[in-house]
């Protein structure tokens, strides 16, 4: 019986990574706009993605 | 012209995304470009960059026209047309674009000018300048609501086996352990996520008010002692789920009242219609210079189209000065040397010179924000029934819980404080406090539907408690835009009204404009030795024929208008004379047309409410405006923006609540003095005054029904109360005689709050069906 008090603390843990997933979204601004990138992802972008990317590392 | 661009950089298939893109630049034809020199100025580049290091700059701007999914994808592609920029990114919701540049190959000034080449004119005035635009952050909510949801649903699942009484089957040791991580994932909801409520309570009190918080604190505090007594003491499991769970419904409810329209503006003040800078001359430089530095005697240049930012003498010949935006009237004032012309007119046609002779903040259309009503914040002005309820709700549950304390006490001392704190748990207001959010919410949310956007939910609450409307005349029950164009006289050609539209497709002047658009043919023709004369007309030589266009003795000869003379004397409406070889053909005239269904909405305003009309022009529309407006009394005319402000504060302390109806920065005073002040506009996200609430021009026809709307929806909320005061009472004589425990309290408190979340989201929506909205 007792091993329930390792698995409740083991799935407070993963209850608590997300949680920690949710506050990290929060933070870097995805709620902020909560319709922009729905219609974004529709684009058919070719040569974008790549600049886009090469942006971002640099 | 944006369609050659695009194609030269292969961007056609913007027109491909959506089938109606774009705002179509035919509409204002020939439009002379904004100008932009003022962005060179070093001191403006620093306030509109949001961030410089040399290289690499960004900025944000405010793009009124965003309005498709190809908008975003052109402007997101915006690196394609011009290198130097490096990535630009929309918030479709603000409509802004916020643009990442390489300052090495091209200044802010082109950034914005590519901007405008493809057909997106960003709005950049004084206010962006002060302050940048800023996110609106519910950051902190949603954190507050992801760590009190996490919280509530592990402390339900730790309590469950408790509940299935059990009791003899848990091992003291799991109880022991349940309780200390019940207690640990109690701390955060009580001490973070639920802190605004004691502090909304805390400063209640300390302004010797009891707000609905004042309960609601209580109770999480009681909950939240006890259950910690009853753990630590092993008396019982506590009733940490009721607490988090409370906690989680009303931030939940929070979130759902907190809805905002992003795109939309309610706090413009002149400084959002106001320039960032102007052109003064000094000894003969001329020098863009920031307005706010503007002193008395500077010499300042506007342009075609540049707003005049402070009071000031005209020192050229002539003027032509559009107050549409200070007072909604869209036909254009003449000026001539020596007059003094107030801020916020905007010049037509060629440069005019100035001298300043009031700074920008002590002219007479802004000193109207010296005024103390814009100086002392709004808050504790209105109180919210929610508000009014809980102050009575909280003295009467005292004396229930000290009645229950006392009836015990003889008994034994124990039974009397679980008895006192059972009363404080089991009477924690959430019924009532989530009342006002999800009723106010939704009825928000039906509203935004029917295109009436308030600012926030206690303005809904704020319109059903209203008994006087005022009115504005012009742009408010008049139409800005279209104003009847009839033309009078001969009837002219086919081929004759081409000439004409040939014609006033030169010109920027917004009758030219009107007369554009009224007239239904295509074709055009080219037009040889185009001239204007400034507020007098324009002419021009077409398919070998002289067609002139304006004033009546600059279209023809005196003798010729002789026939229309009876028109003169006649003020009332606008006139555009049509002569083409010298022989006049008529007139043009622009009537203000008012709104569709101004009759039927005073009619059924008029029962319930006091309606009266304040109007910035002479009584010229008196007549008509009595077939709206019964009363000879209740009309006003030639009233300053002070005086609109000075009528809503008599209306007040006669203990009347005023609700404003305007469009015009005149308004703003009225607005911002009345307990409602609606602002209605053409086009909701350009130009409307500081608000409560955004009408649609367009739903202009509804608005009784918004009205009634709103009135029904605070008696939904007075139903809702009781609903959930009948729950509290249960629950309270059950709490009196000390039996409730924690299954039950995670029962009741959960359901009265469904029960009165389902009932005023079924109702708003059923009333809202009914009347159509």
């Amino acid at each position: 019986m007792s091993v329930i008090i390792i698995l409740i603390i083991f799935s407070l843990l993963v209850a608590g990574t997300f949680l920690a997933g949710f506050i990290w979204a929060v933070k870097s601004g995805q709620f902020d706009d909560r319709y922009t990138p729905s219609v974004r992802i529709l684009f058919e972008d070719n040569e974008t993605v790549k600049e886009r990317s090469k942006e971002v590392n640099k | 012209m944006v369609y050659e661009i695009l194609n030269e950089n292969d961007l056609c298939k913007y027109y491909d995304i959506d089938s109606n893109p774009g705002i179509s630049q035919k509409k204002a034809p020939a439009q002379v470009k904004p100008r932009f020199e003022y962005l060179d100025d070093p001191q403006v580049i620093k306030q509109l960059l949001d961030f410089s290091d040399g290289n690499v700059a960004a900025a944000s701007f405010y793009i009124p026209h965003i309005h498709c999914s190809s908008c975003i994808w052109l402007l997101e592609n915006l690196h394609k047309l011009n290198p130097g920029i490096i990535r630009s990114e929309v918030n479709f919701m603000q409509k802004s674009i916020y643009i990442r540049f390489n300052l090495k190959e091209i200044s802010l000034r082109g950034v914005v000018e590519a901007l405008v080449s493809v057909g997106y004119e960003p709005q950049i005035n004084l206010a962006d300048a002060e302050t940048k635009i800023k996110y609106s952050s519910n950051k902190k909510l949603y954190y507050k609501i992801g760590i009190a949801g996490f919280c509530f649903g592990n402390i339900m699942l730790l309590s469950f086996p408790q509940y299935l009484s059990l009791e003899g089957y848990i091992e003291s040791l799991f109880r022991m352990f349940f309780g200390a991580l019940n207690i640990l994932l109690a701390i955060p909801v009580i001490f973070y996520c639920a802190s605004d409520y004691f502090r909304s309570a805390y400063n209640g009190i300390k302004s010797r008010t009891i707000n609905i918080d004042f309960p609601i604190s209580l109770g999480l505090l009681v909950l939240f002692v006890r259950s910690v007594y009853e753990i630590t003491s092993g008396a019982g499991p506590g009733f940490f789920d009721s607490m988090s769970g409370l906690v989680f419904f009303l931030l939940a409810g929070k979130l759902f009242q907190s809805k905002t329209y992003d795109a939309l503006n309610f706090e413009r003040n002149y400084k959002s219609y106001f320039p960032i800078s102007v052109t003064v001359k000094k000894n003969n430089i001329e020098k863009s210079v920031p307005v706010s530095k503007l002193n008395i005697g500077s010499r300042i240049f506007i342009r075609n189209d540049e707003l005049i930012p402070a009071d000031a003498i005209l020192f050229s010949s002539q003027a032509s000065i559009d107050y549409s935006f200070v007072t909604g009237e869209s036909a254009p004032v003449p000026k001539v040397a020596g007059e003094i012309i107030y801020a916020g007119g905007r010049q037509k046609g060629s440069v005019i010179e100035l001298e300043v002779i009031r700074t920008v903040s002590q002219s007479y259309l802004t000193q109207l924000w010296n005024n103390d009503t814009f100086v002392k914040k709004d808050e504790n002005k209105f109180n919210s029934i929610v508000n009014v309820v809980g102050k009575y709700f909280t003295i009467v549950i005292l004396m229930v819980a000290a009645a229950a304390f006392i009836y015990w006490l003889p008994v034994d001392m124990r039974t009397a404080i679980n008895a006192f704190t059972a009363v404080l748990i089991v009477a924690c207001p959430c019924g009532i406090a989530l009342t006002g959010p999800f009723a106010l919410g939704n009825a928000m949310r039906i509203m935004g539907r029917n295109k009436l956007y308030v600012k926030n939910t206690s303005v809904v609450e704020k319109m059903s408690t209203i008994d006087s409307i005022v009115f504005d005349k012009t742009g408010t029950i008049t139409q800005t835009g279209a104003s009847n164009i009839t033309f009078n006289g001969e009837v002219l050609s086919a081929y004759e009204q081409k000439l004409v539209k040939s014609l006033v497709r030169n010109s920027t002047h917004p009758l030219s404009g009107r007369i554009y658009e009224a007239i239904n043919e295509n074709e055009m023709f080219d037009v040889i030795s185009f001239k204007e004369a400034v507020s007098k007309g324009i002419e021009g030589m077409i398919d070998g024929k002289l067609v002139r266009l304006g004033a009546a003795l600059y279209a023809a000869d005196k003798n010729n208008v002789l026939k229309y003379s009876g028109s003169f004397d006649d003020k009332r409406a606008t006139k555009i004379f049509v002569s083409i070889d010298g022989s006049i053909k008529g007139y043009f005239s622009l009537n203000n047309t008012y709104r569709e269904g101004l009759n039927e909405l005073t009619a059924s305003l008029r029962n319930r409410y006091e309606i009266s009309l304040l109007s910035g022009d002479n009584n010229g529309e008196k007549e008509n405006l009595l077939k709206y407006f019964d009363e000879d009394s209740r009309m006003f005319f030639n009233q300053s923006p002070q005086d609109k402000l000075e009528y809503i504060k008599v209306q007040q302390s006669r203990g009347r609540k005023v609700l404003m109806i305007g469009d015009g920065l005149n308004d703003a005073g009225a607005l911002k003095q009345s307990d409602a002040g609606i602002a209605i506009s053409e086009d909701i996200a350009n130009f409307s005054p500081s608000s409560d609430a955004i009408l649609d021009a367009s739903a202009f026809s509804r608005f009784p029904a918004l009205l009634g709307f709103a009135r029904d929806t605070k008696k939904i909320i007075i139903l809702s109360f009781v609903i959930s005061i009948i729950y509290n009472i249960a629950g309270v004589s059950l709490a009196f005689r000390s039996s409730v425990s924690p299954l039950m309290a995670a029962i009741l408190m959960p359901l009265s709050s469904v029960t009165v979340v389902v009932f005023t989201a079924l109702s708003t929506n059923l009333i809202a069906k009914r009347k159509k909205l």
